[in-house]
């Protein structure tokens, strides 16, 4: 079976954001770096689960510069076969989706797997839109997926619970959290992924249509209101006239 | 020029998504301009409710058991019939298969996360959350056609209309691919789903193990909200993985949020900061989670708690 998992660099869980040039840019400045959570810990590791006992391989994708290159090799170093970055600057997620397609379309991968969202964007909707440019079925916010013969079985989040559903492969879907358990690199892998395949392609024009005018941030909340332990009472009565939520 | 509106139905009636993302577009229309149409899938009960939020028109095309691909379908059919300029969908569940599909069929200037209501003095730019709550971003959208996704919660239910005169839309929408063979309800209680709850009860770690959940689900209970709990409690499997909201959870916008023994790491934070009203309930003093919280109460869950629930119950009868 012939798997595809695309891969995004997002910033460490625990970064302090701000932005710089008149809050219309990110400031990279002293923040980590990681393979976005979604992708690695769900999609990437069910991808290779899948790929050990159906045999097979497990190719990433990441569009972006060479900036992107140490985060493509943690995806190396916990499994993958090889590795494809295409080298565009894209403008949303449209536009990653239309270079991943413009890679992925006459390589007959029977899975497209991406995370359920990126953790810097959070729109969620990229495997969607891969999906429709290739004419494939889409499955979002997958949260189990086997593979038998040319059948997928996947069970998804839907409003109000989940569904266990049938399709047929080549599919396309989004992994959440319950699709799989994360793996840590071993030095085994770390030094093997020195030496896996890394391509880079030339990516195609731009098709986004939006574009990001500025950032701001949350603004500050006031001082938190405390109320005694033994007036419990109070903090309903502040919910009840004050807050009016209750 | 109109503004279409995808609308989910559940048993022939919209959801709250499909409500909101009414509303919103009703909102939108006073400076978009146009009328707001809503289009269905599915068995439809009456307008299915649609007319109260600001739907003047539902389109409604009668395919059962649609999946993602044959809705974008339709939606494209009814933008092309409308001749709508703006489509908006709710990026639930459904709406973020929906939306990105039609946007690719439309060739449309597209944005998913979407939590403002647009603002058209230079040309069309929406508010979005982004970096997991810890920011938002301002995005223009260009296009022939706009797609747009809203964030469940974000914008709230605004009711006053009239029905709305209802049309079937036929389009050939090919065959289902995705087939569903079982449907597990989250619960089985008719206790509230968290991505829509209005109020929240959640716990974390303070509580000291699954037993105590009890009077969380009391609290929850006598509030009519739903219960939540943070990343460390659903990894151990002292509560499921749907409850774990947070920056790998899932985020949400509730009006109340009430945080119980939940220490606040940031990517706690990240998933809840976009709540109206913060309680935090922690007998640690030093939590970072009052910095972020607007009421809080230092101490003992174990006594705060059940206090609460008698406070609460003190209010609901009076």
């Amino acid at each position: 079976m012939k798997i595809l998992v695309c891969i995004s660099k997002a910033p460490d869980t625990t970064s302090r954001i701000a932005f710089t040039d008149g809050d219309t840019k990110f400031d990279e400045n002293g923040v980590q770096f990681i393979v976005n959570p979604y992708d690695e810990w769900y999609a990437l590791v069910r991808g290779l689960e899948l790929k050990e006992t159906l045999g097979g391989s497990v190719t990433t994708v990441t569009v972006g510069g060479a900036d992107n290159d140490p985060v493509i090799r943690k995806a190396l170093a916990i499994g993958a076969d090889n590795a494809v970055r295409i080298d565009a600057d894209p403008a949303d997620s449209f536009d990653v989706a239309s270079q991943i397609v413009s890679y992925a379309k006459d390589q007959g991968f029977d899975l497209v797997l991406t995370g359920k969202e990126t953790i810097n964007y959070n729109s969620g909707v990229t495997g969607a839109l891969i999906a429709e440019m290739l004419d494939m079925p889409y499955v979002a916010l997958a949260t189990k997926l086997d593979v038998d013969g040319g059948t997928a079985t996947i069970t998804r989040e839907v409003p109000g619970g989940t569904e266990v559903v049938e399709v047929a492969t080549p599919v396309v879907l989004s992994a959440a959290k319950g699709m799989a358990e994360q793996r840590i690199p071993n030095m085994r892998g770390i030094m093997a992924a020195r030496t896996k395949p890394l391509e880079v392609v030339a990516g195609v024009p731009s098709t986004g249509q939006t574009s990001i005018v500025s950032y701001a941030l949350p603004p500050a909340k006031g001082d938190v209101k405390l109320v005694d332990a033994e007036n419990v009472a109070e903090l309903v009565r502040l919910l009840h006239e004050e807050a009016k939520v209750i | 020029m109109s503004i279409l509106v995808y609308a989910e139905l559940k048993d022939g009636k919209g959801t709250k998504s499909a409500f909101e993302a009414v509303s919103y577009a009703k909102k939108a229309s006073e400076t978009v301009g146009g009328d707001v149409i809503a289009v269905t899938v599915g068995a439809i009960n009456g307008d299915g409710g649609l007319g109260n939020y600001g739907a003047s028109k539902v389109l409604n095309a009668a395919i059962d058991g649609a999946d993602g691909g044959q809705m974008a379908k339709v939606v494209e059919a009814a933008m092309n019939q409308t001749g709508a300029g703006l489509l908006v969908a709710s990026n639930d569940e459904t709406g973020k298969v929906v939306a990105p599909r039609a946007a690719v069929r439309l060739n449309a200037g597209f944005v998913a996360g979407v939590t403002g209501v647009p603002d058209t003095s230079g040309g069309l730019t929406v508010s979005k959350g982004v970096f997991s709550g810890k920011a938002t971003a301002k995005v223009q959208v260009d296009g022939d056609k706009k797609v747009i996704a809203i964030v469940p919660n974000s914008f709230g239910l605004h009711a006053g209309g009239s029905d709305a005169a209802v049309e079937s839309i036929s389009v050939d929408a090919g065959a289902a691919k995705i087939t569903v063979k079982q449907f597990n309800p989250t619960s089985t209680d008719g206790s509230i789903p968290l991505p829509e709850a209005d109020l929240v009860v959640s716990a974390g770690r303070g509580l000291k193990g699954p037993e105590n959940w009890g009077m969380v689900e009391e609290l929850a209970r006598e509030l009519g909200a739903a219960t939540a709990c943070s990343r460390p409690v659903s990894d151990i499997g002292w509560r499921p993985h749907h409850e774990h909201v947070g920056q790998t959870g899932i985020a949400i916008r509730p009006t109340l949020y009430i945080a119980i023994g939940i220490s606040g790491a940031i990517q706690h934070l990240a998933g809840v900061n976009s709540s109206k009203v913060i309680v935090v309930v922690n007998k640690d003093p030093e939590a970072p989670f009052f910095k972020a919280a607007d009421y809080g109460i230092v101490g003992d869950a174990f006594e705060v708690v059940p206090k609460l629930i008698e406070a609460v119950k003190g209010l609901k009868g009076n």
